[in-house]
């Protein structure tokens, strides 16, 4: 299985990227922008999300809001921002490509024509809902926050969370939106793919009627900075659960760096579902978990090789993280076995040709290809991509886990049921959450 | 090449043509239904196990007895144990997902084509030969009390048990899958073996398969595997049609309030047992609840999102079901405007069912964006094998796809509104919260909504 594409970098700097895939009679149009929360400062944290919200409120040409248009045409569209991209999509009947691009370029040249006060207010609001949501009402929901705070330094840009500190959000102000949108919103710092029923030609043609009277805007100065603990730590968060959980986080390679791909290896073969060695020895055998997990969180600039494992009733989060770093340890000196390395890169395998299933969307095609095309510079990145799985070795994933694990310092934290102090790791610190 | 014309937007050429799924059906002699349906885009095939029969044929004493009997599924089979069975469907690439609804438990099966006669045959495994040991039973019940009493922190899933049990009292669909601590500790693994042998049966059931084949290849494959499957023995049986007793008349609970001390939002719920599945006026309902709120441009999130900032989002549903489902329209909104955001949503409803019924342009609207998105559902196998899998459950025929958009087409503005008188009723409707009682109690009088009841998880 191949991902066929056709890449032209218009005058004003966008990248242009085509995909033909004619089994639906629907296009998917993808821009994603390379500006995340990593390109904050601290003190105005959760701005990059705040302004997503905000490219859904109208444009200068059509300031009626972004989604019936579409909707009416029988689109589907969301968007999404992380540390280190904001992206935008839209899937589309094939008659309605034009109706899309003309959407999606108004708003990349013509946001703050149509930007008030009021829809900034209404929009502040709504993000601060989905802050209760999804992370103040969750069950362990402030536990990532809590670990971000922790694993970086106050100026490093994964310091906070990409919804931001709700102390910022209220002190956030309409003047920075037009900052952030001339600094980061511009053909220059976006990339465009299409996907779907649509013929190459056509569609860059489209492409350059709709975006290319856009102007350039500055050069975005890369964010660069460096992670490391001096020491491990110990921290402890009450919340409203019932089960104790342990989470260790140590710091990892880049995302498509060397050892990346090891690491999930690592993560898979530890910790993901139940052929895992401790799902098996924690909550099949023992029965001391009721579920464990591990990843490998790759970024741009950085990553976090992260366990989580919920105690089972009177279990001792202390026994669940001797298990954890004892389970690490072993894989650094013996390695995996063949049996493993087949299994995970069966799994890996069926993925890759998993992602190919949709033209659009998070996860589609033409996401994938703005994601390599934004990381990499190359949109064609999706076999070497799955190279890196082919290529790795027992010995690699060994040598990677002894590198960024086991002779590293890590953050561990005890998330305890409101009162009950007593259930975290020993001499863990209580951490605030805001 | 033209300039762009931003003085008004482009106006979408027609649509182009599209195939919905061909679907092939073959009977076997033990009774299950085979439906094969060819699907090129990528070499992924996915099969489906569509058992009627889910969490509403509960015995009513032993609610989750259903989901722990799926669950166990792929826990071991053939003596072999749950991680051989897991490492078996890991080195086919596979995804096994064992689903639970009211009406169904629903057996999945992605992988690659390649090895879909392996995935078939591990499919037919766990169907036909779990071990249902005791030990197992035991451990996985332990899981499911510690899931049971982890859900007690989060608060959509209290809202949701309540809501089944305000709106649905003893029916089959007042209670949730995982069912409560007392059924799960009442219940041993004789009951689950029992309840194996009268349910997994393959008369009754629908095998689909959607692959990068023809389809009497992909008929010929799932016979050859699940042609041996007979139904065993069993002391009892079971009554599949359960649900299809009347939902208790008025709800037992107009406003109902579950606290949650501290809480940074309210979760909250409002609706009431509306209509089955095979309503005539399904096609209008799915008009009215667009409009209402099914989606972002929806009255409901127009204005406590986008107006208001009550929330990040808001959604309704006619959860329509083989028996009576539920009306449910759901959001969770800050503390503070709790009582503007209960009174507001109230409103909507009211008034979509009275002063403000739909207009032609939303109705024309919410037309367009159901039927011209409607191909975007039958992109992967997995999609095509499910949506053929709810034609098979609710007894709908084979055109159904087709018939789908020229159907929707005929529903007018009128007949949405009546919809909108018919099915919600606000004499009927309970409003639920789960909140802060504390800090939202003083405000809720000026509902008008009547005495709010304290109500708490377990019944």
């Amino acid at each position: 299985m191949k991902l066929d594409f056709e890449k032209r970098t218009l005058a004003n700097g966008l990248d242009v990227i085509v995909h033909e895939d004619h089994q639906l009679p629907m296009v998917a149009v993808n821009v994603w922008y390379h500006v995340g929360s990593k390109n904050e400062r601290s003190g105005s944290t959760g701005f990059a999300h705040l302004f997503e919200h905000l490219m859904f409120e109208g444009s200068e040409h059509h300031d009626h809001g972004y989604f019936p248009p579409l909707q009416r045409a029988g689109g589907l569209l969301n968007g999404s921002t992380s540390t280190d991209r904001t992206n935008y999509w839209e899937v589309v009947p094939t008659g309605a490509l034009d109706l899309a691009l003309w959407m999606e370029s108004d708003r990349m040249g013509y946001l703050l024509p149509a930007l008030t006060e009021k829809k900034f207010e209404n929009q502040r609001e709504v993000v601060i809902n989905e802050r209760r949501q999804n992370y103040e009402n969750r069950p362990y929901g402030l536990a990532g926050i809590a670990l971000s705070s922790a694993m970086f330094a106050p100026d490093h840009p994964y310091h906070w969370p990409t919804i931001g500190f709700t102390a910022d959000l209220r002190a956030a102000s309409i003047d920075q939106v037009r900052d952030f949108f001339q600094t980061y919103y511009h053909p220059a710092n976006a990339s465009l793919s299409l996907a779907g029923d649509l013929e190459t030609a056509q569609a860059f043609e489209l492409a350059e009627k709709y975006f290319g009277g856009l102007a350039p805007g500055p050069a975005v100065t890369p964010v660069s900075a460096t992670a490391a603990l001096s020491a491990s730590a110990s921290l402890l968060l009450e919340d409203r659960v019932e089960l104790p959980r342990v989470y260790v986080s140590w710091h990892s390679p880049a995302m498509f760096a060397p050892d990346d791909a090891e690491l999930d290896v690592a993560a898979d073969v530890l910790a993901h579902g139940k052929t895992s060695r401790l799902y098996k020895t924690l909550v099949y055998e023992k029965r001391v978990a009721t579920d464990v997990s591990a990843y490998q969180h790759s970024r741009e600039m950085s990553g976090v090789f992260q366990f989580a494992c919920t105690a089972a009733a009177g279990v001792s989060l202390s026994e669940l993280e001797v298990a954890i770093r004892a389970a690490v340890e072993h894989l650094a000196v013996e390695g995996v076995t063949d049996a493993e390395l087949e299994r995970a890169l069966a799994q890996t395998e069926a993925q890759f040709i998993y992602r190919l299933q949709t033209i659009g969307g998070f996860g589609g095609k033409s996401d994938q290809l703005n994601a390599y095309n934004t990381f990499v510079g190359d949109p064609g990145y999706f076999e070497r991509d799955r190279e890196r799985y082919v290529n790795v070795t027992s010995r690699g994933v060994a040598s990677a886990v002894k590198k960024w694990i086991v002779t590293a310092p890590s953050v561990s934290l005890s998330v305890v049921p409101r009162g009950r102090r007593e259930m975290a790791l020993a001499g863990a610190v209580e951490v605030n959450v805001s | 090449m033209s300039a762009v014309d931003r003085s008004r937007l482009p106006v979408p050429g027609a649509d182009r043509p599209f195939r919905f799924p061909r679907i092939a059906r073959r009977m076997l002699p033990n009774g299950l239904e085979l439906r094969a349906v060819t699907h090129r885009a990528v070499p992924v095939a996915a099969v489906v196990l569509l058992v009627p029969g889910g969490s509403s044929v509960d015995p009513a004493d032993m609610h989750g007895l259903v989901s722990i009997t799926a669950g166990l599924l792929d826990e071991g089979s053939r003596g072999q144990s749950a991680l051989d069975v897991a490492d078996r469907v890991a080195r086919i690439g596979g995804e096994l997902d064992l689903d639970v609804g009211v009406d169904a438990v629903v057996v999945g099966m992605t992988t690659l084509d390649r090895f879909l006669d392996t995935g078939l045959a591990l499919v037919h495994e766990v169907v036909t030969e779990p071990n249902l040991a005791n030990d197992d039973f035991n451990r996985i019940r332990n899981l499911r009390l510690e899931r049971l009493s982890q859900l007690k922190d989060h608060a959509g899933a209290m809202a949701d048990r309540a809501f089944a049990r305000v709106l649905y009292g003893a029916h089959p669909y007042g209670h949730l899958s995982l069912g409560s601590e007392p059924s799960l500790n009442t219940m041993t693994v004789d009951h689950a073996r029992v309840l194996h042998g009268a349910m997994f049966t393959p008369s009754g059931s629908t095998l689909i398969v959607v692959g990068d084949r023809p389809e009497e290849e992909l008929l010929d494959a799932a016979a050859a595997v699940f042609d041996s499957w007979r139904a065993s023995a069993s002391p009892i049986t079971i009554n599949r049609e359960s649900a299809l007793a009347p939902p208790p008349a008025a709800p037992e609970v107009t406003l109902g309030v579950l606290s949650r001390p501290g809480a940074a939002q309210s979760e909250l719920r409002i609706g009431h047992a509306c209509a089955p599945r095979s309503t005539p006026d399904y096609h209008v309902l799915l008009l009215l609840n667009t409009i209402l709120g099914g989606d972002f441009v929806s009255r409901l999130n127009l204005n406590l999102r986008e107006q208001k900032g009550f929330t990040y989002g808001v959604r309704t549903g006619f959860n329509l079901r083989r028996g009576i489902g539920p009306f449910v329209m759901q959001t969770s909104v800050g503390t503070d405007v709790t009582a503007p955001a209960i009174h507001e949503a109230w409103r909507e409803i009211r008034d979509i069912a009275a002063s403000r019924p739909a207009t032609a342009d939303e109705v024309a609207l919410a037309f367009a964006s159901v039927s011209k998105g409607y191909p975007r559902g039958f992109e992967t196998a997995g999609q095509v094998a499910r949506s053929v899998a709810q034609l098979a459950l609710h007894g709908l025929p084979d055109s159904y796809f087709e018939q789908f958009v020229p159907r929707l087409s005929q529903v007018t503005a009128e007949d949405v509104a009546a919809a909108a008188r018919r099915y919600l009723d606000p004499a009927k409707m309970t409003t639920l919260i789960v909140g802060d009682l504390d800090k939202i109690v003083g405000s809720l009088p000026a509902l008008d909504l009547g005495q709010p009841q304290v109500l708490t998880i377990e019944p």
